[in-house]
């Protein structure tokens, strides 16, 4: 049987489009120094570093590692760097959680990070290949057929997308770390937005933002120690599928539906929608919420839209969604899935500030990337996990 | 890491490697490779639990690059995947430590790279400081001229050869791992993996001793690279050879070098030392690295359980 491992540190730097106040360093600095701060240790206690970030080009910098290497206080220690595209933030928290779960190493710091603002990501998303069409279209213009698909196949209202867009920027007012603050968004707003792809409007699609996430992860007898509460990591799942294929599913992805049971299944969860607590999970658009909420499990296929027509995934409901505003508020890319994971972290330590869900035990992460292809899951409570 | 609380052996690899391949891209160079390294001991994708990868979108020449490498392998239905942009032996690590948990009991860890479509000492220097250092284009072959020149200043290792020029090849490696019984169940002779760790040193060059591989001594201490009887070196110029050497220990020990394809070159030593040893009870130290003068240093101990 693996070890238990605890989140005993969370770090988050202030998202915003334009960190132009530190260098790429300076802003993973930042928030691992944050998240040695709240586990009570410094650089010299940590065994390991595992830094995760999208495409390289993004900040014109290759295998980032290298350089970042001294500013996390990783020199004479293991550091790697994962990258599995948008779900990178998730799947380098799950490849982390085993260096602590399989007796490698005790006590890891993992950093996520993206500064978009350094170099173009548009451009780095346009090259063309040889050979090949290019669409230029942008996520966006990736994922609104997909979106138009599940409004057709569900008979979902039109205004369901605001209705996300408005509660995650609500949320966001109680979140200080969070890009994107809009004291006066309203159902109108959103709707009087420019259409982008439609059917995403302006006010519906994530921000492009500079930031930097990071967790602390202990086995057991090093988490006794920390000075503030610790999650306790209940299971981590990833599932990866092709980007075309017979048989693939756009709107309702395989790999997601068979990565949620894994991490259900671990953490002994047969009931999501009663037993989890809340969730923090990767919407970069705002359709992406009732989407999810059937690929994860909580609603049945074709209701996921009724849980935010009803108010059950606002802060007031019985399956709060993203209460720190999630993607829509905040979107370092490579840092999104981590902040997800981090943010659920928080929520089970009772740590979570303004926008604590109230008695959180039991929270879940989420993050997908690619042609929603790639998927990264873990589940963390307030309680140990059995052994 | 080198103790295991699931012992972990290579049980199968293949390596294709050229120095530029002309027409067929990443994903047409690994198709064959990894379905020779399946093969070998009669598994199919589908009994893989655990897919992890290594390579880089600045050799590719685009953005998530690695996303494409998955028609490779067949992910359907869907697999337990993951991708390090680091030298495939780093992939390997981590699936030794994913095999740990106990969920799965086999792991397929593949790198890949083409390098020679581009200018690779070009390349190279957009892994230095992007503030301070990149934009003066400090090329590879440059920087390691820095560090044989710090070794003869040194005075520590006798002649110390000059620096050829970097080696550019193309190329894929599949390897093969299965934990305990399993491995026995695939293979009359797996390769135990006795121990592995990795280590960074700082990017500066003015930050560190050029004339020693700190990195290399600490990882061939947390990985237990004693008793070897052969070794399997990951040495981009001929100068490295007496640096690594050093920082392990050998001295009379066969020593096997190769630089290989940038990315894949590391797995493809471990995967040549498993070959090497597989069946006849001898214990192998192969390694790898990463970054300008040797920044970044993996080893590993084999044992090659006899037939």
């Amino acid at each position: 049987m693996s070890n238990r491992v605890a989140v005993v540190g969370v770090g988050q730097t202030k998202y915003a489009a334009k960190r132009q106040d530190v260098s790429m360093a300076g802003l993973v600095r930042e928030a691992a120094k944050r998240a040695l701060d709240d586990a009570g240790m410094t650089w010299s206690d940590i065994d390991a570093v595992v830094i995760g970030k999208a495409p390289d080009m993004f900040e014109g910098v290759m295998m980032p590692e290298l350089y970042l290497a001294d500013a996390l206080g990783a020199v004479g220690k293991p550091m790697l760097r994962v990258h599995t595209a948008g779900s990178v933030g998730g799947s380098t928290g799950v490849m982390a959680t085993h260096l602590v779960s399989s007796g490698a190493h005790k006590r890891v710091l993992v950093v996520c990070y993206e500064k978009q603002s350094e170099s173009n990501a548009t451009w780095a998303l346009s090259i063309r290949l040889p050979f090949t069409g290019g669409s230029v279209t942008g996520a966006g213009g990736y994922f609104a057929p997909v979106i138009r698909a599940y409004m057709r196949r569900s008979g979902a209202p039109d205004d369901i997308g605001i209705k996300v867009s408005v509660k995650d920027r609500l949320n966001a007012l109680n979140n200080p770390y969070a890009h994107l603050k809009i004291p006066d968004i309203s159902e109108e707003m959103v709707r009087e937005s420019p259409m982008l792809w439609d059917p995403i409007r302006y006010l519906e699609t994530c921000p492009s933002s500079d930031g930097a996430c990071a967790v602390v992860l202990t086995d057991e007898d090093t988490a006794k120690g920390t000075p503030n509460p610790p999650a306790w990591v209940h299971g981590t799942a990833v599932r990866s599928e092709p980007t075309m294929g017979a048989g693939r599913d756009v709107v309702n992805p395989h790999a997601g539906r068979d990565c949620a049971k894994d991490v259900y299944a671990q953490a002994g969860v047969t009931d999501p929608r009663r037993e989890i607590d809340c969730a923090e999970i990767y919407v970069p658009f705002s359709w992406y919420e009732p989407m999810w909420m059937e690929n994860l499990g909580f609603a049945p296929e074709g209701e996921g839209w009724k849980m935010v027509d009803d108010g059950s995934t606002s802060m007031k409901g019985d399956l709060p969604i993203n209460p720190s505003g999630g993607v829509l508020s905040s979107n370092p890319i490579g840092a999104s899935g981590m902040c997800r994971f981090a943010e659920a972290a928080l929520q089970v330590r009772g740590m979570a500030g303004d926008h604590q869900v109230d008695g959180a035990k039991l929270a879940l992460g989420h993050a997908y990337g690619g042609g929603a292809q790639f998927f990264a899951m873990w589940m963390v409570g307030s309680e140990k996990p059995n052994a | 890491m080198k103790s295991f609380l699931r012992d972990v052996a290579i049980v199968a690899s293949a390596t294709f490697e050229t120095p530029s391949e002309p027409s067929r891209n990443e994903v047409e160079m690994l198709l064959p490779v990894i379905h020779d390294a399946l093969g070998q001991v009669g598994l199919s994708q589908g009994e893989i639990g655990f897919t992890v990868s290594g390579s880089s979108d600045y050799l590719q020449g685009y953005t998530f690059a690695f996303v494409g490498a998955l028609d490779a392998v067949g992910a359907w239905p869907p697999i337990r995947e993951s991708h390090l942009e680091m030298d495939g032996a780093f992939a390997l690590a981590e699936a030794v430590a994913y095999l740990q948990e106990g969920h799965v009991d086999t792991a397929l860890v593949y790198a890949f790279a083409r390098p020679s479509r581009g200018d690779l000492d070009r390349t190279l220097s957009v892994q230095l400081d992007p503030y301070t250092v990149a934009p003066l284009w400090p090329d590879a072959r440059g920087l390691a001229g820095l560090q044989a020149q710090a070794m003869r200043d040194s005075g520590r290792y006798g002649d110390v050869p000059d620096v050829t020029p970097t080696y550019v090849g193309d190329g894929v490696t599949a390897v093969i791992l299965a934990t305990g019984d399993r491995a026995r169940e695939l293979t009359k002779t797996p390769v135990w993996i006795r121990g592995i760790d990795h280590r960074i040193e700082a990017q500066m060059l003015g930050l560190r001793d050029l004339g020693s591989s700190a990195s290399t001594k600490l990882a061939g201490e947390g990985a237990g690279a004693t008793n070897i009887d052969e070794a399997y070196l990951h040495v981009l110029y001929p100068h490295q050879e007496l640096l690594v050497k050093d920082a392990l220990g050998l001295d009379r020990q066969p020593v096997n070098t190769a630089a290989g394809p940038m990315m894949v070159g590391g797995l493809e030593r471990l995967a040549t030392a498993a070959k090497s040893i597989a069946g006849t009870g001898k214990r192998a130290v192969a390694t790898a690295t990463s970054g300008a003068c040797m920044q970044q240093n993996l080893v590993a101990v084999l044992e090659g359980a006899a037939a």
